[in-house]
Protein backbone atom coordinates (compact mmCIF):
# COMPACT_ATOMS: atom_id res chain seq x y z
CA UNK A 1 0.00 0.00 0.00
CA UNK A 2 2.78 2.66 1.08
CA UNK A 3 4.83 1.65 -1.89
CA UNK A 4 1.77 2.22 -4.42
CA UNK A 5 1.62 5.86 -2.82
CA UNK A 6 5.46 6.23 -3.26
CA UNK A 7 4.71 5.04 -6.81
CA UNK A 8 1.80 7.69 -7.33
CA UNK A 9 3.89 10.06 -5.42
CA UNK A 10 6.45 9.82 -8.09
CA UNK A 11 4.30 9.65 -11.13
CA UNK A 12 2.93 12.84 -9.86
CA UNK A 13 6.11 14.27 -9.44
CA UNK A 14 7.56 13.03 -13.13
CA UNK A 15 8.05 16.80 -14.70
CA UNK A 16 7.62 15.18 -17.99
CA UNK A 17 4.40 14.63 -17.66
CA UNK A 18 1.57 17.52 -17.63
CA UNK A 19 -1.34 18.00 -15.38
CA UNK A 20 -4.45 18.51 -17.46
CA UNK A 21 -5.45 21.46 -15.28
CA UNK A 22 -1.81 23.32 -16.08
CA UNK A 23 -2.72 22.37 -19.47
CA UNK A 24 -6.45 23.84 -19.57
CA UNK A 25 -5.19 26.92 -17.94
CA UNK A 26 -1.89 27.43 -20.21
CA UNK A 27 -4.40 27.20 -23.44
CA UNK A 28 -6.64 29.59 -21.74
CA UNK A 29 -3.90 31.94 -20.86
CA UNK A 30 -2.41 31.74 -23.97
CA UNK A 31 -5.61 31.72 -26.64
CA UNK A 32 -6.64 35.42 -24.23
CA UNK A 33 -3.16 37.02 -25.39
CA UNK A 34 -3.24 35.49 -28.74
CA UNK A 35 -6.76 36.44 -28.72
CA UNK A 36 -6.60 40.23 -27.75
CA UNK A 37 -3.37 40.78 -30.05
CA UNK A 38 -4.84 39.28 -33.56
CA UNK A 39 -8.14 40.71 -32.76
CA UNK A 40 -7.45 44.34 -32.08
CA UNK A 41 -3.87 45.87 -30.73
CA UNK A 42 -1.95 44.30 -33.97
CA UNK A 43 -3.84 45.08 -36.52
CA UNK A 44 -3.92 48.70 -34.54
CA UNK A 45 -0.25 48.76 -34.88
CA UNK A 46 -0.13 47.53 -38.79
CA UNK A 47 -2.91 50.44 -39.67
CA UNK A 48 -0.41 53.23 -38.34
CA UNK A 49 2.88 51.17 -39.36
CA UNK A 50 1.49 51.60 -43.08
CA UNK A 51 0.41 55.24 -42.47
CA UNK A 52 3.57 56.13 -41.75
CA UNK A 53 5.13 54.25 -44.13
CA UNK A 54 2.90 56.37 -46.86
CA UNK A 55 3.78 59.21 -45.05
CA UNK A 56 7.10 58.73 -45.68
CA UNK A 57 6.83 57.63 -48.98
CA UNK A 58 4.26 60.17 -49.37
CA UNK A 59 6.97 62.78 -48.12
CA UNK A 60 9.23 62.15 -50.43
CA UNK A 61 6.93 61.58 -53.83
CA UNK A 62 6.41 65.46 -52.90
CA UNK A 63 10.16 66.26 -52.45
CA UNK A 64 10.36 64.39 -56.22
CA UNK A 65 7.66 66.36 -57.48
CA UNK A 66 9.19 69.31 -56.29
CA UNK A 67 12.55 68.24 -57.53
CA UNK A 68 11.21 67.76 -61.06
CA UNK A 69 8.69 70.47 -61.23
CA UNK A 70 11.94 73.18 -59.84
CA UNK A 71 13.97 71.38 -63.12
CA UNK A 72 11.22 72.10 -65.56
CA UNK A 73 11.07 75.31 -64.27
CA UNK A 74 14.93 75.54 -64.71
CA UNK A 75 14.31 74.53 -68.20
CA UNK A 76 11.89 76.85 -69.45
CA UNK A 77 14.12 79.98 -67.74
CA UNK A 78 16.69 78.86 -69.73
CA UNK A 79 15.07 78.26 -72.68
CA UNK A 80 13.36 81.94 -72.54
CA UNK A 81 16.94 83.12 -71.97
CA UNK A 82 18.43 81.42 -74.64
CA UNK A 83 15.55 83.31 -76.95
CA UNK A 84 15.65 86.42 -75.70
CA UNK A 85 19.61 86.39 -76.16
CA UNK A 86 18.37 85.14 -79.88
CA UNK A 87 15.85 88.12 -80.11
CA UNK A 88 18.43 90.76 -78.49
CA UNK A 89 20.52 89.37 -81.49
CA UNK A 90 18.03 89.27 -83.99
CA UNK A 91 17.22 93.02 -83.24
CA UNK A 92 20.72 94.35 -83.51
CA UNK A 93 21.06 92.92 -86.37
CA UNK A 94 18.11 94.29 -87.56
CA UNK A 95 19.11 97.77 -86.21
CA UNK A 96 22.38 97.52 -87.94
CA UNK A 97 20.99 97.02 -91.00
CA UNK A 98 18.24 99.28 -90.62
CA UNK A 99 20.54 101.76 -89.86
CA UNK A 100 22.93 101.20 -92.81
CA UNK A 101 19.87 101.26 -94.67
CA UNK A 102 19.17 104.86 -93.18
CA UNK A 103 23.08 106.02 -93.59
CA UNK A 104 22.46 104.85 -97.50
CA UNK A 105 19.11 106.60 -98.19
CA UNK A 106 20.45 109.75 -96.42
CA UNK A 107 23.68 109.80 -98.75
CA UNK A 108 21.57 109.45 -101.52
CA UNK A 109 19.67 112.56 -100.52
CA UNK A 110 21.92 114.61 -99.58
CA UNK A 111 23.56 113.83 -103.33
CA UNK A 112 20.08 115.04 -104.60
CA UNK A 113 19.86 118.22 -102.74
CA UNK A 114 23.28 119.28 -103.57
CA UNK A 115 22.48 118.39 -106.86
CA UNK A 116 19.28 120.18 -106.83
CA UNK A 117 21.43 123.36 -105.15
CA UNK A 118 23.58 123.32 -107.80
CA UNK A 119 20.93 122.62 -110.58
CA UNK A 120 19.24 125.97 -108.62
CA UNK A 121 22.54 127.98 -108.46
CA UNK A 122 23.43 127.35 -112.11
CA UNK A 123 20.12 128.06 -113.31
CA UNK A 124 20.15 131.42 -111.14
CA UNK A 125 23.55 132.29 -112.64
CA UNK A 126 22.24 131.56 -116.40
CA UNK A 127 19.56 133.92 -115.27
CA UNK A 128 22.15 136.44 -113.71
CA UNK A 129 23.92 136.27 -116.89
CA UNK A 130 21.07 136.63 -119.15
CA UNK A 131 19.55 139.69 -117.52
CA UNK A 132 23.05 141.20 -117.22
CA UNK A 133 23.37 140.59 -120.39
CA UNK A 134 20.34 142.40 -121.46
CA UNK A 135 20.72 145.10 -119.29
CA UNK A 136 24.32 145.71 -120.86
CA UNK A 137 22.93 145.26 -124.17
CA UNK A 138 20.65 148.43 -123.76
CA UNK A 139 23.19 150.22 -121.57
CA UNK A 140 25.93 149.54 -124.38
CA UNK A 141 23.42 150.55 -126.96
CA UNK A 142 22.73 153.74 -125.67
CA UNK A 143 26.34 154.65 -125.00
CA UNK A 144 26.88 153.61 -128.32
CA UNK A 145 24.03 155.69 -130.00
CA UNK A 146 25.03 158.41 -127.87
CA UNK A 147 28.34 158.37 -128.84
CA UNK A 148 27.47 157.85 -132.10
CA UNK A 149 25.25 160.75 -132.21
CA UNK A 150 27.56 163.09 -130.53
CA UNK A 151 29.83 161.99 -133.21
CA UNK A 152 27.65 161.97 -136.37
CA UNK A 153 25.71 165.50 -134.58
CA UNK A 154 22.86 164.10 -135.74
CA UNK A 155 20.08 162.37 -133.35
CA UNK A 156 19.54 159.12 -134.29
CA UNK A 157 16.84 159.20 -132.10
CA UNK A 158 14.97 157.91 -135.09
CA UNK A 159 13.93 154.59 -133.40
CA UNK A 160 13.39 152.06 -135.83
CA UNK A 161 16.99 152.77 -137.44
CA UNK A 162 18.48 153.01 -134.21
CA UNK A 163 17.66 149.26 -133.10
CA UNK A 164 18.11 148.15 -136.23
CA UNK A 165 21.82 149.52 -136.18
CA UNK A 166 22.30 148.13 -132.51
CA UNK A 167 21.16 144.89 -133.19
CA UNK A 168 23.31 144.75 -136.00
CA UNK A 169 26.41 145.90 -134.00
CA UNK A 170 25.45 143.41 -131.62
CA UNK A 171 25.07 140.37 -133.22
CA UNK A 172 28.68 140.93 -134.81
CA UNK A 173 30.05 141.44 -131.34
CA UNK A 174 28.30 137.96 -130.32
CA UNK A 175 29.83 136.45 -133.59
CA UNK A 176 33.26 137.74 -132.70
CA UNK A 177 32.59 136.66 -129.77
CA UNK A 178 31.77 133.22 -130.53
CA UNK A 179 34.48 132.84 -133.45
CA UNK A 180 36.90 133.86 -130.46
CA UNK A 181 35.61 131.41 -127.90
CA UNK B 1 11.51 13.87 -0.82
CA UNK B 2 10.91 16.55 1.89
CA UNK B 3 8.96 16.44 4.71
CA UNK B 4 6.54 18.75 2.79
CA UNK B 5 7.18 18.47 -0.88
CA UNK B 6 4.25 21.26 -1.46
CA UNK B 7 5.29 24.11 0.90
CA UNK B 8 5.06 27.27 0.05
CA UNK B 9 8.32 28.41 0.41
CA UNK B 10 11.07 26.50 -0.81
CA UNK B 11 12.94 25.72 2.09
CA UNK B 12 12.76 26.02 5.76
CA UNK B 13 13.77 29.51 7.15
CA UNK B 14 15.39 28.66 10.24
CA UNK B 15 17.86 25.88 8.83
CA UNK B 16 21.59 26.94 8.77
CA UNK B 17 25.15 25.33 8.05
CA UNK B 18 26.59 23.96 11.50
CA UNK B 19 23.24 23.62 13.26
CA UNK B 20 23.03 20.23 12.79
CA UNK B 21 20.69 20.68 10.00
CA UNK B 22 20.99 18.93 6.72
CA UNK B 23 21.34 21.15 3.41
CA UNK B 24 17.19 21.53 2.03
CA UNK B 25 19.10 20.76 -1.88
CA UNK B 26 16.20 22.08 -4.28
CA UNK B 27 14.87 19.10 -6.39
CA UNK B 28 11.45 18.34 -7.99
CA UNK B 29 9.63 19.61 -4.95
CA UNK B 30 10.89 22.54 -6.30
CA UNK B 31 8.42 22.88 -8.89
CA UNK B 32 5.06 21.42 -7.14
CA UNK B 33 3.05 23.94 -5.08
CA UNK B 34 -0.50 23.40 -2.70
CA UNK B 35 -3.14 24.63 -4.26
CA UNK B 36 -4.31 28.02 -3.98
CA UNK B 37 -7.87 26.92 -4.17
CA UNK B 38 -9.61 23.08 -4.68
CA UNK B 39 -7.73 20.15 -4.33
CA UNK B 40 -4.42 18.90 -5.48
CA UNK B 41 -5.50 15.31 -6.35
CA UNK B 42 -9.17 15.98 -7.98
CA UNK B 43 -8.58 17.82 -11.37
CA UNK B 44 -9.88 20.72 -9.87
CA UNK B 45 -7.44 23.37 -8.14
CA UNK B 46 -5.84 26.49 -8.77
CA UNK B 47 -2.18 26.85 -7.96
CA UNK B 48 0.56 29.23 -8.28
CA UNK B 49 1.88 28.67 -11.52
CA UNK B 50 -1.93 29.02 -13.04
CA UNK B 51 -2.50 32.45 -11.64
CA UNK B 52 1.13 33.74 -12.98
CA UNK B 53 0.43 31.86 -16.09
CA UNK B 54 -3.17 34.43 -15.89
CA UNK B 55 -1.44 37.09 -14.45
CA UNK B 56 1.41 37.02 -17.32
CA UNK B 57 -1.24 36.86 -20.17
CA UNK B 58 -2.71 39.97 -17.98
CA UNK B 59 0.64 41.63 -18.05
CA UNK B 60 1.30 40.82 -22.21
CA UNK B 61 -2.18 42.63 -23.01
CA UNK B 62 -1.81 45.47 -20.63
CA UNK B 63 1.47 46.53 -22.04
CA UNK B 64 0.38 45.94 -25.76
CA UNK B 65 -2.71 47.67 -24.93
CA UNK B 66 -1.41 50.30 -23.30
CA UNK B 67 1.22 50.68 -26.46
CA UNK B 68 -1.34 49.95 -28.80
CA UNK B 69 -4.56 50.66 -28.07
CA UNK B 70 -4.28 54.02 -29.85
CA UNK B 71 -1.39 54.12 -32.00
CA UNK B 72 -0.13 57.22 -33.33
CA UNK B 73 1.82 57.62 -36.36
CA UNK B 74 4.55 59.42 -34.98
CA UNK B 75 5.07 57.26 -31.57
CA UNK B 76 5.57 58.02 -27.95
CA UNK B 77 8.13 56.28 -25.62
CA UNK B 78 6.18 53.31 -24.88
CA UNK B 79 4.35 52.65 -28.67
CA UNK B 80 8.27 53.16 -29.93
CA UNK B 81 9.47 50.21 -27.35
CA UNK B 82 6.56 47.94 -28.43
CA UNK B 83 7.01 48.50 -31.78
CA UNK B 84 10.53 47.67 -31.86
CA UNK B 85 9.76 44.35 -30.22
CA UNK B 86 6.76 43.80 -32.72
CA UNK B 87 9.10 44.33 -35.65
CA UNK B 88 11.95 41.91 -34.35
CA UNK B 89 9.80 39.48 -34.32
CA UNK B 90 7.76 40.49 -37.39
CA UNK B 91 10.62 40.80 -39.21
CA UNK B 92 13.58 39.31 -37.58
CA UNK B 93 11.66 36.13 -37.69
CA UNK B 94 8.43 35.55 -39.42
CA UNK B 95 9.93 37.65 -42.31
CA UNK B 96 12.58 35.90 -42.41
CA UNK B 97 11.69 32.24 -42.03
CA UNK B 98 8.43 32.02 -44.38
CA UNK B 99 8.78 35.14 -46.67
CA UNK B 100 6.69 38.71 -46.52
CA UNK B 101 3.90 36.71 -48.33
CA UNK B 102 3.35 33.84 -46.90
CA UNK B 103 4.03 35.07 -43.01
CA UNK B 104 1.88 38.02 -43.10
CA UNK B 105 -0.61 35.09 -42.01
CA UNK B 106 1.41 33.72 -38.63
CA UNK B 107 2.51 37.45 -37.61
CA UNK B 108 0.07 37.56 -34.90
CA UNK B 109 0.44 34.45 -33.51
CA UNK B 110 4.59 34.20 -33.27
CA UNK B 111 4.55 37.89 -32.18
CA UNK B 112 2.03 37.00 -29.22
CA UNK B 113 3.44 33.37 -28.57
CA UNK B 114 6.85 35.06 -28.06
CA UNK B 115 5.90 37.72 -25.85
CA UNK B 116 3.63 35.00 -23.57
CA UNK B 117 6.61 32.78 -23.71
CA UNK B 118 8.68 35.33 -22.50
CA UNK B 119 6.62 36.72 -19.66
CA UNK B 120 6.47 33.00 -18.63
CA UNK B 121 9.74 33.00 -18.02
CA UNK B 122 10.43 36.39 -16.95
CA UNK B 123 8.31 35.20 -13.64
CA UNK B 124 11.41 33.77 -12.62
CA UNK B 125 13.20 36.68 -11.70
CA UNK B 126 9.85 39.08 -10.77
CA UNK B 127 10.26 39.24 -6.94
CA UNK B 128 7.61 37.40 -4.91
CA UNK B 129 6.42 35.62 -8.02
CA UNK B 130 10.16 34.03 -8.45
CA UNK B 131 8.96 30.72 -10.57
CA UNK B 132 9.08 30.41 -14.24
CA UNK B 133 6.22 29.12 -15.22
CA UNK B 134 7.25 27.28 -18.68
CA UNK B 135 8.89 25.20 -16.01
CA UNK B 136 5.76 23.21 -15.52
CA UNK B 137 5.98 21.03 -18.57
CA UNK B 138 2.30 21.62 -19.25
CA UNK B 139 2.67 25.27 -20.79
CA UNK B 140 5.55 24.94 -23.04
CA UNK B 141 3.10 21.78 -24.37
CA UNK B 142 0.26 23.64 -24.88
CA UNK B 143 2.15 26.09 -26.85
CA UNK B 144 4.36 23.18 -28.95
CA UNK B 145 1.01 21.09 -29.86
CA UNK B 146 -0.34 24.55 -31.19
CA UNK B 147 2.25 24.64 -33.39
CA UNK B 148 2.08 20.81 -34.29
CA UNK B 149 -1.81 20.63 -34.96
CA UNK B 150 -1.00 23.98 -37.13
CA UNK B 151 2.21 22.13 -38.59
CA UNK B 152 0.11 19.17 -39.49
CA UNK B 153 -3.06 21.16 -40.89
CA UNK B 154 -1.00 23.22 -43.06
CA UNK B 155 0.94 20.17 -44.62
CA UNK B 156 -1.78 18.36 -45.23
CA UNK B 157 -4.17 21.37 -47.10
CA UNK B 158 -1.06 22.29 -49.01
CA UNK B 159 -0.04 18.74 -50.36
CA UNK B 160 -2.87 16.98 -50.15
CA UNK B 161 -2.67 13.38 -48.56
CA UNK B 162 -0.15 11.67 -50.55
CA UNK B 163 1.93 14.68 -50.67
CA UNK B 164 1.45 15.78 -47.48
CA UNK B 165 3.15 12.27 -46.03
CA UNK B 166 5.80 12.70 -48.82
CA UNK B 167 6.62 15.66 -47.06
CA UNK B 168 6.41 14.87 -43.77
CA UNK B 169 8.28 11.65 -44.25
CA UNK B 170 11.11 13.82 -46.43
CA UNK B 171 10.36 11.24 -49.85
CA UNK B 172 13.12 11.31 -52.28
CA UNK B 173 13.56 9.02 -54.98
CA UNK B 174 17.31 10.03 -55.02
CA UNK B 175 18.17 8.12 -51.88
CA UNK B 176 17.50 4.58 -53.67
CA UNK B 177 18.08 1.34 -51.44
CA UNK B 178 18.34 4.15 -47.90
CA UNK B 179 14.87 5.38 -48.72
CA UNK B 180 12.71 3.33 -46.66
CA UNK B 181 15.14 3.96 -44.06
CA UNK B 182 15.48 7.73 -44.46
CA UNK B 183 11.32 7.76 -44.60
CA UNK B 184 11.09 5.92 -41.45
CA UNK B 185 13.74 8.58 -39.49
CA UNK B 186 11.94 11.65 -41.04
CA UNK B 187 8.45 9.90 -40.05
CA UNK B 188 9.58 9.51 -36.17
CA UNK B 189 11.87 12.52 -36.03
CA UNK B 190 9.23 15.21 -37.97
CA UNK B 191 5.88 13.22 -36.41
CA UNK B 192 6.25 11.89 -33.12
CA UNK B 193 9.65 13.81 -32.01
CA UNK B 194 9.71 16.93 -32.88
CA UNK B 195 6.65 18.41 -30.89
CA UNK B 196 7.92 16.54 -27.67
CA UNK B 197 11.64 18.39 -28.06
CA UNK B 198 10.18 21.60 -28.75
CA UNK B 199 8.35 22.08 -25.60
CA UNK B 200 10.86 20.19 -23.92
CA UNK B 201 13.51 22.67 -25.07
CA UNK B 202 11.70 25.45 -23.63
CA UNK B 203 10.95 23.68 -20.36
CA UNK B 204 14.26 22.05 -19.46
CA UNK B 205 16.13 25.58 -20.08
CA UNK B 206 13.83 27.00 -17.50
CA UNK B 207 13.44 24.04 -15.00
CA UNK B 208 17.36 24.11 -15.10
CA UNK B 209 17.52 27.66 -14.68
CA UNK B 210 15.32 28.00 -11.89
CA UNK B 211 17.00 25.09 -9.98
CA UNK B 212 20.35 27.31 -10.08
CA UNK B 213 18.74 29.94 -9.04
CA UNK B 214 16.70 28.31 -6.02
CA UNK B 215 20.17 26.08 -5.62
CA UNK B 216 22.35 29.40 -4.94
CA UNK B 217 19.03 31.35 -3.11
CA UNK B 218 18.67 28.65 -0.61
CA UNK B 219 22.84 27.94 0.01
CA UNK B 220 23.56 31.98 0.67
CA UNK B 221 20.90 31.69 3.13
CA UNK B 222 21.71 28.06 4.20
CA UNK B 223 25.31 29.09 4.79
CA UNK B 224 24.73 32.03 6.81
CA UNK B 225 26.12 30.98 9.74
CA UNK B 226 29.61 31.42 11.27
CA UNK B 227 32.43 30.75 8.63
CA UNK B 228 29.65 29.96 5.96
CA UNK B 229 29.17 33.47 5.62
CA UNK B 230 32.05 33.67 3.34
CA UNK B 231 30.70 30.93 1.08
CA UNK B 232 27.37 32.56 1.62
CA UNK B 233 29.20 35.95 -0.15
CA UNK B 234 30.18 33.69 -2.71
CA UNK B 235 26.84 31.74 -3.12
CA UNK B 236 24.90 35.32 -3.27
CA UNK B 237 27.14 36.67 -6.31
CA UNK B 238 26.31 33.63 -8.15
CA UNK B 239 22.79 34.07 -7.17
CA UNK B 240 23.17 37.73 -9.17
CA UNK B 241 25.42 36.65 -12.17
CA UNK B 242 22.58 33.31 -12.58
CA UNK B 243 19.55 36.41 -12.20
CA UNK B 244 21.64 38.25 -15.03
CA UNK B 245 22.35 34.86 -16.94
CA UNK B 246 18.45 33.72 -16.29
CA UNK B 247 17.35 37.12 -18.29
CA UNK B 248 19.49 36.19 -21.47
CA UNK B 249 17.95 32.52 -21.22
CA UNK B 250 14.45 33.92 -20.68
CA UNK B 251 14.47 35.86 -23.74
CA UNK B 252 16.68 33.58 -25.98
CA UNK B 253 14.58 30.86 -25.11
CA UNK B 254 11.17 32.02 -25.70
CA UNK B 255 13.35 33.70 -29.65
CA UNK B 256 14.21 30.04 -30.50
CA UNK B 257 10.52 28.57 -29.37
CA UNK B 258 9.07 31.13 -31.89
CA UNK B 259 12.44 30.79 -34.93
CA UNK B 260 11.58 26.50 -34.67
CA UNK B 261 7.44 27.24 -35.08
CA UNK B 262 8.38 29.24 -37.72
CA UNK B 263 10.67 26.77 -39.44
CA UNK B 264 8.13 23.95 -38.51
CA UNK B 265 5.35 26.13 -40.34
CA UNK B 266 8.11 26.74 -43.50
CA UNK B 267 8.69 23.32 -43.86
CA UNK B 268 4.99 22.56 -44.26
CA UNK B 269 4.62 25.53 -46.69
CA UNK B 270 7.51 24.42 -48.58
CA UNK B 271 7.59 22.49 -51.39
CA UNK B 272 8.69 18.97 -51.00
CA UNK B 273 11.22 17.50 -53.25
Amino acid sequence: MSQLLTIAAEEAQNPLVPPIPELVIGLIAFVIVFGVLAWKLLPNINKVLEERREAIEGGIEKAEAAQTEAQSVLEQYKAQLAEARHEAARLRSEAQEQGAALIAEMRAEGQRQREEIIAAGHAQIEADRKAAATALRQDVGKLATDLAGKLVGESLEDHARQSRVIDRFLGELEEKAEAAR
Amino acid sequence: MSADPTQVLAFETDCHIFDGCGFPAPGLHSFLFEPLWGDADSNLYFNKPMLLALLGSLVVIGFFWAAFRKPKVVPGKLQMVAEAGYDFIRRGVVYETLGRKEGEKYVPLIVSMFFFIWMMNLWSIVPLAQFPVTSIIAYPAVLALIVYVLWVTLTFKRHGFVGAWKNITGYNKDLGPVLPLAMLIEFFSNLLVRPFTHAVRLFANMFAGHTLLVLFTIASWYLLNGIGIAYAGVSFVMTIVMTVFELFIQALQAYVFVLLACTYIQGALAEHH
